[in-house]
C-alpha cells in the first residue's frame, strides 16, 4: 500500500507541510517495498480555489490509499473520503517520524475536515 | 445616467449617501443597493418592496448512468469545480462560474445545464419629497445565505434597472471582484472616505481602481473634522476634485440609530447634492453622448 505525505522537502527527513492542498509536494511512500516518489504539486500553491481538490486528485491519481498532512479542508476530505483514502493528521514534525507513527498505529483516522475552507 | 457611491472601506457612510442622493434629486431616480452581502439602503427609505424575483446561474449536473469519468470536464474547468476522481465524478456548485466548457466537452452528455438560486431582488417604489416632489424606485439585490457569488446578483439588479432614468448604485465596499462589478460601466463613481489614516489608505486602493477601469470619479469626505487633512492633502497633490465635505456631526449619528438618514439631521444637505447631482451631469454629458 502507498500512502502520500504532505511535505516541503524531499527526503524523509523533511518536514512535514502542515497544509494539504497547498503543500509543495507529496512524498509517497510504499510500504511494501519500502522506497518512494515524491509527486510535485506545485501548480496548485497559486491555484486560486480548489487546490485542495485537485491535491486530491493527485495524491489518488498517483495510487494512494492514504494520506498524511497538517490539516485538511471540508472540500479535500469530502473527495479523498469519496475515493475511499484515509485521511490522518500527524503532529509529527518529519515525514519518517509521521510514518513511524503511523507503522505503530498511533494515527487515527480523520472522520471530519479540520480546518475551514479558504475559497472566495 | 448612473452614478456610483463606492468606498475602499466599510462604515464610511456610503448607505447613507446613495439613499440621501436618491432622495435630494429633482427628477424620478433609481437606488440600486448592491452591497448583496448586507444590503442595508431599504432602512432607510422605507420602501415597500413589493416585487421578489430570484437570480439564477446555470450550472452543471451529472447523469451518473452517462459518465464514463474520463476526467475531460475536470481539465477544462479553470475553477476547480469539478473533479474525477477514480471511478467518481463529483461538481462543486459553488466553486462554478457557469462558463458552460464542461458541458461542451463531455463526450458522453452527461452533464446539463440547471438554473440554481444564487440570490433575489427585491424592488418596490415610493414617493419622495425632500424639498423636490418625486418618485423613488428601489431595487435591492441579496445573497442567499451560503452562496459565495456575489457579481451575478449584482449584475442582475444593475439590469433591472431603466437604463434611461437617473440610477445611484450603492456598491459593495472593498475593491475586489464585486466592488468592480458595481461600478463598471458606470458613468461617474463617488468614492466616499472618511479624514483618518486608514480612510486614506483605503482611499488610494479604490482611486488605483477606478483608474485602472479607467472610470471617471470624485472624493466625497464624510465626518469631516473628526480626523485631519491629510486626505484633503493627497487629493489635491493627485488632482482628484474633493466635491463635498459633510462634516462630522452628532445629529446624523443620532437620526441613523432611529433608522432615519441623513437628510433628516441634516436637511441643509439636501440643495448641495441636487447641485452635485447636476453638476456630474454636466460632466458626464460629453462622454456619455460620445458613447451612444
Ligand atoms: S466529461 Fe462527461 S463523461 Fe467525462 S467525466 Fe466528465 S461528466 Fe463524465
Ligand atoms: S460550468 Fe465552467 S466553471 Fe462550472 S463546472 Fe463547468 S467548466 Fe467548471
Amino acid at each position: 500500500m502507498k500512502i502520500a505525505i504532505s511535505t516541503s522537502g524531499t527526503t524523509l527527513d523533511a518536514p512535514i507541510d502542515p497544509r494539504f492542498g497547498r503543500a509543495v509536494r507529496f512524498l509517497v511512500y510504499d510500504l511494501e517495498q519500502n522506497n518512494f516518489t515524491l509527486v510535485d504539486n506545485e501548480q496548485n500553491l497559486n491555484a486560486t480555489q480548489g487546490a485542495g481538490i485537485q491535491a486530491a486528485k493527485t495524491v489518488v491519481d498517483c495510487g494512494a490509499q492514504a494520506i498524511i498532512s497538517g490539516h485538511c479542508g471540508p472540500k479535500a476530505f469530502q473527495v479523498l473520503s469519496a475515493a475511499g483514502i484515509a485521511i490522518y493528521h500527524s503532529d509529527g514534525s518529519t515525514v519518517a517520524e509521521a510514518l513511524e507513527q503511523y507503522n505503530n498505529g498511533q494515527l487515527q483516522a480523520a472522520t471530519d475536515a479540520n480546518v475551514e475552507g479558504h475559497w472566495v | 445616467m448612473k452614478i456610483a457611491i463606492a468606498s475602499g472601506k466599510g462604515g464610511t457612510g456610503k448607505t447613507t449617501l446613495s439613499v440621501a442622493l436618491a432622495q435630494a434629486a429633482d427628477k424620478n431616480v433609481q437606488l440600486i443597493d448592491c452591497d448583496v452581502e448586507e444590503p442595508n439602503g431599504h432602512i432607510f427609505i422605507d420602501a415597500q418592496l413589493d416585487k421578489h424575483e430570484d437570480v439564477t446561474i446555470p450550472i452543471p449536473v451529472l447523469d451518473k448512468t452517462l459518465c464514463n469519468n474520463c476526467g475531460k470536464c475536470g481539465e477544462i474547468c479553470q475553477f476547480n469545480a469539478i473533479v474525477t476522481i477514480g471511478d467518481k465524478t463529483m461538481i462543486f456548485d459553488d466553486m462554478c462560474h457557469s462558463c458552460g466548457g464542461c458541458i461542451l466537452v463531455c463526450p458522453q452528455q452527461a452533464l446539463t445545464e440547471q438554473q440554481k438560486t444564487i440570490g433575489y431582488l427585491d424592488s418596490g417604489s415610493n414617493t419622495i419629497n425632500c424639498g423636490q416632489v418625486h418618485q423613488l424606485s428601489f431595487i435591492k439585490g441579496s445573497i442567499k445565505i451560503g452562496e459565495a457569488m456575489s457579481p451575478p446578483v449584482i449584475r442582475a439588479a444593475k439590469k433591472k434597472a431603466d437604463q434611461n432614468q437617473l440610477t445611484i448604485i450603492d456598491c459593495p465596499p472593498g475593491t475586489s471582484c464585486p466592488m468592480m462589478t458595481a461600478v463598471c460601466d458606470c458613468d461617474f463613481v463617488l468614492l466616499v472616505t472618511e479624514p483618518t489614516p486608514f480612510g486614506l489608505h483605503d482611499l488610494k486602493l479604490a482611486v488605483e481602481t477606478m483608474r485602472c477601469m479607467d472610470l471617471p470619479f470624485a472624493v466625497i469626505v464624510n465626518r469631516d473634522g473628526c480626523g485631519d487633512e491629510r486626505v484633503s492633502e493627497y487629493c489635491s497633490a493627485e488632482k482628484i476634485p474633493l466635491v463635498l465635505k459633510i462634516k462630522d456631526d452628532r445629529r446624523v449619528a443620532t437620526a441613523y440609530s432611529r433608522g432615519e438618514g441623513l437628510l433628516s439631521a441634516l436637511p441643509e444637505l439636501a440643495p448641495k447634492l441636487r447641485s452635485l447631482l447636476d453638476d456630474i451631469s454636466t460632466w458626464t454629458k460629453p462622454a456619455t453622448e460620445g458613447k451612444q
